[in-house]
């Protein structure tokens, strides 16, 4: 900024004020707040509705290590954490790749249709999924009919063993065009030249991925992965509470609808939110490894 | 040469499977929402007999998705007019003014892109219901519950941290040089904001209310969490459809409702896909 810019905005204060208060009320009143009675309210325990709220310490993180439930929706979250993060973001890139590099004709029509999931309300995804694994009149299973593969068909969502894999096959349909365009748009901005030398070296297809365009895109990779890691907690959620309850019998339970069910269901406001400091912890703590774990030496072009 | 050829082949297969996946469940509910009742039963890979439009009938009238529709615009409306009407000002001044504390703000809001509005949906439920309860004696009949302005003020407030991010960053990419010579022709302060800076910021005002719209729009926790009443947003309206609709088999209704809920999305979708997609390279990041 010039001095003379400078200068002007000397005295200010008042207008300042006017334009920040409003977001800033605003954003104290609906985030600040909530957040700071997360972790409050986790040491207490409380019905809701009644004003009797007893202050209680560290006992609902004691019980949650005793509760079964609560350590099968943390071993359901991380399950689905690990395995739609890891395709995800594998098909993610190896689509965009294949798009930014091969010049696949229609990729603009591909583009278009791999991104339509993000733009349709988890809702209409999980009536579409419930669609597609509805035991007697589904798509899925009406497809294995009409091929003859009649062995083949599941009760998609109401068998214990499958149906997380299925909520997590929704996931990655839901969040695949997405990561595929962001990838696109990073790995667009690497020079052409460079892929040019290489083929000159006589590397393929494949070993230019993994010696020119994933080295270059690596610290852009690292931040969608941060983001990436706590959207997945947040969609696994709206997804189970959509389209199975966290059924058949707390099967397909994550962490975000265990609280859920707590503070409503069960009008335990406390314990709800004791989970909730734990998912706040968990989501900051995998932010952190992935950041540390994925750390190289940054390459510039 | 022939080996890469088949890779090459293989790959395009690939692709096409990917995106048949995503495409053919989406043309199934639209072509699935003129079926009727009977046509339900049997193979799914059939085509509806004609095109009756008594499913959405049904849905828009019995099924209400109507007013729903109406009140999911108005919420959604509302609640960009607030976030852009609170996220601009305070965008402009933390990206051109000195002020003491402007640090810490800065933290705060970045701190708050980090938290999941669907984290503490539960203390603002109880919140408002607390703030319901101490104004029992004014307004017996409750005002911040199943109020859609609350519902569209509270998604105001919680895309306040992205809204602001975005747009100061752009805001930053303007040079000095018109505001300098728009305050020395005697602008004032606030004119210099809404005449000057506004307009050039036009691409990522865009890009906010592109985001936030298919964030209102598409929410459904925290809508059924703070209207439990009869006025329900879209999305509610379209799950409890979908669990009466499991129940009753009668899936015809369920469908068209979809449709209903997919159609304005998908048609904006369309036209602005380009500026979506360009929004999200300049943005960034956003889940």
């Amino acid at each position: 900024m010039t001095p003379a810019a400078k200068r002007r905005k000397r005295g200010n204060g008042g207008f300042v004020l006017a334009c920040l208060a409003p977001a800033l009320v605003l954003f104290a009143v609906f985030m600040i707040v909530p957040t700071v009675n997360v972790f409050r309210m986790s040491l207490y325990t409380w019905s809701g509705f009644s004003p009797d709220m007893r202050f209680v310490g560290l006992d609902n993180f004691r019980r949650l290590l005793d509760d079964d439930q609560f350590i099968r929706a943390f071993q359901n979250t991380v399950a689905l954490l690990v395995v739609v993060t890891v395709v995800t973001m594998g098909m993610g890139l190896f689509l965009a790749a294949i798009m930014t590099r091969q010049k696949l004709s229609g990729r603009n029509l591909y583009r278009f249709v791999l991104y339509v999931p993000n733009v349709l309300s988890v809702v209409v995804i999980a009536a579409i999924f419930s669609a597609v694994y509805d035991q007697e009149n589904g798509l899925l299973n009406g497809a294995l009919r009409l091929l003859s593969l009649d062995g083949l068909q599941q009760v998609w969502l109401g068998n214990q063993r499958i149906v997380l894999y299925s909520v997590a096959i929704a996931m990655v349909w839901q969040s695949l065009g997405y990561y595929m365009v962001l990838y696109m748009s990073s790995m667009s901005s690497i020079p052409e030249e460079l892929y040019e030398a290489s083929s000159l070296d006589g590397a393929s297809a494949g070993k230019q991925f993994f010696s020119v365009t994933l080295p270059l895109i690596w610290q852009h990779l690292r931040t969608t992965l941060t983001f990436f890691v706590m959207s997945a907690v947040n969609l696994s959620f709206v997804l189970v509470r959509a389209m199975t309850g966290g059924g058949p019998d707390g099967a397909s339970e994550v962490l975000l609808s265990y609280m859920y069910k707590q503070a409503y269901t069960n009008s335990s406001y406390g314990y709800g939110m004791a989970i909730g400091v734990v998912i706040f912890a968990f989501s900051f703590l995998v932010s952190l490894l992935v950041s540390r774990a994925t750390k190289r030496e940054p390459l510039q072009f | 040469m022939t080996i890469t050829r088949l890779g090459r082949t293989l790959t395009y297969v690939l692709v096409a499977a990917i995106a048949l996946a995503i495409a053919v469940p989406v043309a199934w509910v639209l072509l699935a929402s003129f079926k009727a009742k009977g046509e339900f039963y049997g193979s799914p890979w059939t085509l509806p007999a004609g095109l009756r439009i008594q499913n959405y009938v049904d849905a828009f009238v019995t099924a209400h998705m109507g007013q729903y529709f109406l009140t999911s615009v108005l919420v959604t409306v509302l609640g960009l007019v607030f976030v852009l009407a609170v996220s601009i000002p305070a965008a402009y001044v933390i990206a051109r003014y000195e002020f003491r504390g402007r640090g810490l703000v800065e933290v705060l809001l970045l701190a708050g892109l980090f938290v999941n509005v669907n984290y503490i949906v539960v203390p603002i439920f109880l919140m408002l219901v607390g703030w319901d309860r101490s104004l029992a004696d004014v307004l017996p009949g409750g005002f911040f519950i199943d109020n859609p302005a609350v519902l569209s003020l509270v998604y105001a407030a919680t895309s306040i941290p992205f809204s602001i991010y975005l747009l100061t960053a752009y805001f930053r990419s303007i040079p000095v040089d018109y505001e300098e010579a728009a305050s020395l022709d005697g602008a004032s302060r606030f004119l210099v904001m809404t005449r000057i800076m506004l307009p050039m910021a036009r691409p990522a005002v865009t890009t906010v209310i592109l985001f936030n719209f298919l964030a209102y729009w598409n929410d459904f926790i925290i809508a059924l969490t703070l209207l439990p009443g009869d006025g329900k947003t879209l999305q509610v309206g379209l799950l409890n459809l979908m669990t009466a609709q499991k129940a009753a088999a009668d899936y015809g209704r369920l469908y068209a409702g979809m449709v209903i809920v997919i159609v304005p999305v998908l048609i904006l979708y369309a036209l602005i896909q380009r500026r979506l997609i360009e929004g999200m390279a300049a943005g960034g990041v956003k889940g």
